[in-house]
Order: structure tokens, then sequence, then C-alpha cells
């Protein structure tokens, strides 16, 4: 394990990738096998420094417990996490995350997670305060103040597995084929500038809110200081960081559905706004005007994992590759087509990704695998803004 | 009298065989430098009157004429300049204060110069603007923290209002020139190209001619301390309102127009009597405090009915960031800072070059100070002060200025050579002066032609720039500093700055 030490960069981190997301509308949980083999169609779309994966419903009997998901350089990090971890939290299991020895993963981090719950007499005593604020508060904590410990996963019901190498040889290592979820994001990454620490790969994740991302945001550096506006710490200094926290910020805390966000992060040219129909182009017109400093810009292709879905998502003049495909309840996304056809040969309609229009894909019935309150949340979510403008 | 002990700063040379003695000189120059003499049939020069603004040698037929540049020749004595000289003889003569006008004319740092662009290299697509949109459209005003959507309905419609808005073309703007600081046709220029660009030009604090009222909606009239030609109407006819609480070039007095300028047509956009001189008194007397600048920025949004913008500028000075901070919780929807080397047609010299600061530290200030007290949303920033090239603009964008105005450039570009004596009124390009045998040398079609020529190659460059960092929309260049790099400023500057140094 020697060589691996966390490292929170202090500029910005450019890379190019492969993006791949699988997600099953109907809830259906199915292996990892499939992912790993979408994203290792793409190999040499990565250079081996990083690959990852995000799986949505992969803790069913731990459903309703945060499962937190930790990096440690040294197992003495372990004690101070854990003292930290039981301040916030009531811990129910803690295991090593499970993995098989790989000869092409030479160092690594202590990988171990945890499956908590949000201490009750917190939540009484702060009624302002609710559950996923605490989760949040405590990962920036331990991220920012434990020297050797980074949390990389604290969602419920789903984990991210990450690391550096190739994203095949990183599924294999976690043994992911062993793993069933109804949704899987992966990444693939080509760094040019890397320490080989094992956080800084994809996918970037915080409560459910997963980002696996391929491009770079010319607009980071007023991204970063328009979510400092709204108290957000981009400590990580990755441009995946900032979308997170944008899609967290726009539809957890603005209540906006996705692709109103979508909308205020890839907005139409004003030339097109003067065309759309009136009501349209004043709430376009509105949106970027408030919403300013959300707009990315520069090349990107992003996925977005979420307990309800996956929205797929390119920059407004599409200068990263995205295809999207349906076959049945699947929808399929990927840098290339090639990462579908390989694991879905036949598909009902495959189709390029329009820049800026969001692709989403979302459970046919949330109140079943999620439960009725997050049904009713994610429902909002969902909104289209137009009939019939809503992805296809 | 003795003789004045200050030594001419311009030598008018003529060449004998070139001169024709037309008189074309004698007549262009206001300040009486050539005269014609019919004993000897030949134009002489008093260089002494010589301002060196180049009318009669741009003008002369036969190219006969050089103005040169002859600084005092005293003996060279480090800590005492020639200038610093020079002024001692002057305020020893007549006992007056040393006037200066236009901006700083000290070799002062000038922070632009240190200030590296980005640009995209492999990772990192550039933008070609030629093939290609690229967004410069801006908009001036309070913004809300976010977009509400009322989800009741079949399809989610907007619940928001937005604060009224100013819609730029592009984040360029004429600063505040008063009709009476510069001429009708001067003015008339900067309104008709600001039409014609989509942006805005400012009436300063000198009242709109009657004239000029079309061309409200393209006009930011202002408010200043003297109050010169505020009525409801004025008020009403423009597309938003500024306090003037200071400017760059003389922070902490009121405006100076000189009676020699107020003519029978300012004196009735003014309203002030004919030849007197117009001063704006130092404070508002209705200001003593932030909370009574909220008052008046209530009191003038009740006159417009909350439907355009009111904007308060100040010069930029120490504690700029907290100033504006109390500005924008005061209520206003624009903040506009003006920067140490701001131009003026009338400052106290000491004050113009000795008070206030740069405006690259004061933008980066307040809109650190903005952001870290979540409130930037709520007022747009517009940064002025010495603006030269569209380089120095994405530079004040990228350090965070929604918009910014422009002023001496503006007036270079309708002929100014900076001679830096509008306060004389005798302006020979007809711009500073109210004198109609000399504006009537500035054609206004000309002059907004020329403007509007400026600011489209400037938009042109700006938008080859953003295109290289890989940005198609100005508001992603806007507060990005991570396309700004430094060299050669201390560790200290670079932080006030918030940019990394050159390699980092």
């Amino acid at each position: 394990m020697r060589g691996h030490r966390k490292h929170l960069p202090t500029s910005k981190d450019i890379s190019g990738c492969a993006i791949s997301g699988i997600m099953n509308e109907a809830g259906e949980r199915f292996s990892g096998d499939m992912i790993i083999g979408s994203i290792a169609t793409m190999h040499d779309r990565s250079n081996g420094l990083g690959g990852g994966f995000a799986a949505y419903g992969i803790y069913p009997d731990y459903k309703d417990h945060y499962a937190i998901h930790i990096m440690y350089d040294e197992l003495a990090d372990r004690q101070s996490t854990e003292r930290l971890i039981a301040r916030y939290c009531l811990l129910y299991e803690d295991e090593s995350i499970p993995n098989r020895p790989s000869p092409v993963i030479r160092m690594r981090p202590f990988l171990h997670r945890y499956f908590v719950q949000v201490r009750p007499e917190l939540l009484r005593r702060h009624s302002d305060l609710t559950e996923d604020d605490v989760i949040v508060d405590m990962v920036m904590e331990i991220n920012t103040k434990i020297k050797g410990s980074f949390v990389f996963s604290s969602g419920k019901n789903m984990g991210v597995f990450k690391g550096v190498g190739y994203p095949e040889d990183i599924g294999e290592f976690y043994r992911l084929d062993e793993y069933q979820g109804y949704l899987w994001t992966s990444h693939g990454r080509f760094p040019t500038n890397t320490s080989g620490w094992w956080g800084g790969a994809h996918p970037f994740s915080i409560l459910d809110w997963s980002v696996v991302h391929n491009g770079e945001i010319s607009s980071y550096g007023i991204n970063k200081r328009y979510l400092d506006n709204f108290g957000y710490d981009c400590s990580l200094f990755t441009d995946t960081e900032v979308i997170a926290y944008l899609f967290d910020l726009l539809v957890r805390k603005h209540h906006l559905p996705f692709e109103a966000a979508c909308m205020a992060m890839a907005p139409p040219f004003w030339s097109q706004i003067e065309h759309l129909e009136p009501r349209r182009a004043e709430l376009a017109r509105t949106m970027r005007t408030v919403y300013a400093g959300a707009l990315l810009n520069g090349p990107f292709s992003v996925l977005v994992g979420y307990s309800g879905g996956m929205v797929g998502f390119n920059d407004r003049t599409k200068l990263r590759p995205m295809v999207a495909a349906r076959q049945g309840d699947m929808l399929l996304v990927a840098s290339e087509e090639t990462a579908i056809r390989e694991v879905c040969p036949q598909v009902d309609r495959i189709w390029h990704a329009v820049g800026g229009v969001p692709i989403i894909g979302q459970l046919k019935d949330p109140a079943k695998v999620l439960g009725q309150p997050e049904a009713a949340r994610l429902a909002r979510m969902t909104r289209s803004l137009a009939p019939g403008a809503a992805a296809a | 009298m003795a003789p004045r002990l200050v030594q001419p700063e311009f030598s008018v040379q003529r060449d004998g065989e070139r001169c024709i003695a037309c008189g074309v000189c004698v007549r262009q120059c206001a300040n009486q430098v050539h005269s014609y003499h019919p004993e000897y049939e030949e134009v002489r020069a008093a260089a002494e009157r010589c301002v060196g603004c180049h009318r009669c040698a741009w003008l002369c037929p036969t190219g006969a004429l050089s103005i040169i540049h002859t600084p005092p020749t005293y003996r060279h004595g480090g800590h005492w300049s020639s200038e610093a000289i020079s002024n001692v003889y002057k305020q020893a003569d007549s006992g007056g204060v040393l006037l200066g006008a236009m901006g700083n004319s000290q070799p002062v740092p000038v922070y632009w110069d240190h200030l590296l662009l980005n640009a995209s290299q492999v990772t990192n697509p550039s933008i070609d603007p030629l093939r290609e949109p690229m967004e410069l459209k801006t908009f001036l005003g309070r913004k809300p923290d976010q977009v509400e959507l009322e989800m009741s309905g079949p399809e989610p419609s907007l619940a928001t209002t937005l604060a009224p808005q100013l819609e730029l073309s592009m984040p360029i703007m004429f600063s505040a020139m008063s009709y009476g600081a510069i001429s009708y046709p001067a003015c008339k220029s900067l309104a008709m190209a600001a039409r014609e660009l989509g942006t805005l030009a400012n009436s300063g604090e000198g009242g709109l001619h009657p004239d000029f009222w079309d061309f409200g909606p393209s006009m930011i009239v202002q408010v200043a301390s003297g109050r010169f030609g505020v009525t409801p109407d004025y008020l009403g006819a423009a597309a938003a309102v500024e306090i003037k609480i200071g400017q760059g070039a003389k922070p902490g007095i009121g405006g100076h127009l000189p009676g020699e300028k107020v003519d029978d047509s300012v004196s009735r956009t003014r309203m002030i009597p004919v030849g007197s001189d117009a001063l704006s008194p130092a404070p508002h007397h209705d200001i003593y405090s932030i909370e009574d600048l909220r008052q008046l920025i209530y009191s003038l949004k009740e006159a417009v009915r909350y439907r355009k913008p009111i904007s308060v500028k100040i010069a930029a000075v120490h504690n700029v960031a907290a100033i504006a901070s109390g500005i924008v919780r005061a209520g206003a929807d624009i903040v506009a800072i003006d920067g140490y080397k701001g131009g003026t047609g009338a400052a106290p010299a000491m004050i113009r070059d000795n008070v206030g600061i740069p405006i690259e530290f004061a933008l980066a200030a307040v809109d650190d100070r903005l952001r870290s007290e979540g409130i930037r949303n709520l007022a747009s920033v517009v940064a002025c002060g010495g603006f030269r090239c569209s380089a120095d603009v994405v530079k004040a964008l990228a350090l965070g200025a929604d918009a910014v105005y422009i002023g001496t450039a503006a007036l270079i570009a309708l002929g100014c050579h900076m001679c830096q004596q509008c306060f004389t009124g005798k302006c020979n390009w007809g711009i500073a002066t109210q004198d109609p045998y000399l504006t009537r040398r500035l054609n206004p079609e000309i002059g907004a032609q020329r403007l509007y020529n400026l600011l489209s190659g400037w938009a042109h460059e700006i938008k080859e720039m953003m295109g290289g960092m890989g940005i198609n929309a100005v508001e992603s260049l806007r507060g990005n500093r991570h396309h700004l790099r430094a060299w050669g400023l201390s560790d200290r500057e670079l932080k006030i700055l918030g940019i990394s140094a050159v390699g980092e």
C-alpha cells in the first residue's frame, strides 16, 4: 500500500475521459458485469490513472442506512475518523470493502465501509437540520480535517467504488460482478496531471448524488466562486465536484426540476431564446440572468446518478461525445456507441445527445423501490418544463 | 509683473519653407498660440501658451507644423522633478490650487499590465468566434438567490419576477460625462453610439439637454450632490438612475464646472445662472451615513415606480469593500466603482494624483467581499477608471466586474489628444468646451460612428480572447480569476487580487 497518500489537489484537475451509465427504469437489479463490459470497451479513452463506478440499489438490507465508504492512508487514521462518525451517527455495521487482490492494482489505501444512521437526538436538538445536512457536515469535516481519511461515498442504498487503474481492473478489484443494482454509472480517466491518489478518481459523490464527467469546465473559476456565495466549499478543485454541488444547489435546495437545472447549467444561446415561444423564452431568459454563475462553459459530457435515476447532459455546443439508447426498460448512455452495443447489441432506439438537452432516466415506480416520501420528492425533480419537451 | 518662471512645455516648430501663412493654425488655436504678423507676412507662435493638443499640426495644409514636447530643462534633481519645480513656480505665481483634468498623469503602476490571460491548448478546445456563437449580452441589476417555479399547474411556470434589469449588448458602457464638462455634440455622439450599440451612455451630473430625452432608453442619468437638472421627468426619461457619491479622479470632493463653460444652454439644462461655477458639494447634504443613502435610493425607486435599477457610484477608497457592501444592503441594484486613474473635466491635481486606490484592487476586494457575504447577486458591479483597451476590460471582467464604464477612451475616439486642459473650456477639438466656434468642429454623426467603431473593435477582440479561453458566454468569464495569472506582483498583492502567479 505504499505510495498512496490522500492528496487534496491545489489546482484545477484536467482530464479527458470515458463515461457510461446503464439503468433499468423498472427498478430491476442486474450485476456489475454489464457496466464493466461497457466501460472496458472504451479502454483507450482512459490511461490507467483512474476508474470508478457508482451503483444504486446494491445495499437492500441496509436501504435505510447511509453507506459511508472511506479510504484511509493508514489504519491509524481509523480511530479519529470513527470517533468523529460516532459524534454524528449510530453505527450499525462496518467492514472492509470486499476486494479481490489483483496484480495490476499495486498500491492502494485501506478501504472500509460503515452503515450508519444519524443520531436521533441530534435531529431533535437541531430542528432545522435534516439528516442529509448532518451527513454532509460530517463528510466535509472528515475530508477537510482528518489528514489521512477521505469519504468517497455517503448515500443510502448506493455506493461508489473507485481507484487508480483502468476502470475494468477497478471493477474486478471491488468484485462488482457480485453486486446487484438497478443503476450503474462508470468512468475511465485520462488525467493530464495526477497524484496517484485514489480519491481523485470519479465518480465524485455526496449523499446519493454521483457525478461522472468527461471534460474540462472553462468556467470553473466562477462556478466555484458562485457556489461560495451559497456556502459550498469546493475543497477538491475538480470540475466534477462543482457539477455535483450545482446539482445539489439547484435541485435539492432550489427545488428546480432537472430540466430547469440543466437549462441553468447549459442554457440556450440568446439567439435561440429569441425564437422560443414567449413563455419558454421568458423562463430561459430568467434562468440565464439569475443563474449566470452556474453556467458550465467548455466541453463536457456528464452523467449524474441519484437514487431515482440518472441525468446525462452535454455542454450547449456539444464539444464532448454522448450517445444514448433505449431497450425495453433499459436506458444506456455512454461516450461512444460501441460501449452500448457491446453490452446491448439490439436496441429499440439509439441517438446522439443534443447539446444542452438532458437525457433523463427515472424509476417508473419509485415508490416501490424507494418508498412514498422519496417518490414524491423525485416526482418534483423530474417535472418537465413543457409538455413534449422532456427528454426522449 | 515679473515674467513667469515656468518654462514652456512645448516647442512649436514651423517649417518656413512650407508655411504659406494661410492662417488655419491662427483660427484653430483657442489658446492663441499662433498669430499672423502682416508686417512680416508670417505666422509666429507663442509657445508658452501651447497645451500640446496638436490641432494646428493636424490641420496645417502644408504639414509645416510640429509640436515637440520639451520638458523643462532644469538641472536634474531626483527628488525634485521638473514637474514638482514647475508646480511650485505656478503656485508662487498665482496662489491658486493646481488643477488637472483627465486621469492621473503620473507614471504610477498599471496593474492591468501585470495580469496575463489564459488560452486553451489540447485538453479544451478554443472557440472560433467567427464561426461559433460568442455571447457578450449582459444584464445589470439585482438578481434573486434563486428562480422559483410554480409547480401546481400542468407544467411548471415562473413564480419569480425579476427586479428591473439593464440589457447591454456588451459589458461596456460610456461613463458619466456631463453636458457642460463636454460639449453638445460630444454628448450627442455618446448617446447616438450607445443607442446604436445597444449599450448605455451616462448623462453625468449636469442634467439632460431636452434634445437628448429621446435617447433616454439608452441613458443612465445621474443624481449628484448638486442635483443639477434633476426633475421627475429627467428621472423618468432614462433607463436607470445613478447616485453619484464619488469620482475616482477626485474622491472626497464634488464636481466642479468652471463658470466659463456655463453658457445659456448649459445654464438651462443645469438650472443654474449663466457664467456661474457649478460646484457640487463634497457630500450629499442629505446623506451623512449609509441609512441616509438608503432613503435616497428608495426615494428614487419610488420616483421611477420601481421600474428602473438604481446605481450608486463611488470612488475607490481604502475601505471600498465595506462601503460597497453597505451600498448593496442599502438597496442599490448596481454599484459603480471608479478607480484612482479615472478621468475628470477638472480636479485639484493633488487630489487626483494622491487620493484613492487603483480599480484593480478595489474591484477584487469588492467582488470578494460581496461573495463572502453571500450578496454578490444582489447588485451588479461596474468598474471604471482608466480602461485603455479591450484586454483591460477582459481582465476587469475576470476579476469580477459585470461591466465597465469607459470615459477617456471614448473621448480619445472623438479626437481628444489628452492635453488635459478640459477645465479651461478651450478644447480645440470641440469636446470639452461650450464655445460654439469650437463645438462646431465635432460632428455628432461622425463622432457616433467613431465610438461605434471603437466598441465594435473591442467587442471583436473580447470575443477572440474569450474564445481562446474556451468560453462562449461572458457570464463564464465574469469573476473567473482562474483565467488570470500575474507577474511582478508581491504575494500580498496576489492574495488581494485573488489570482496565482504565472507558472502556478
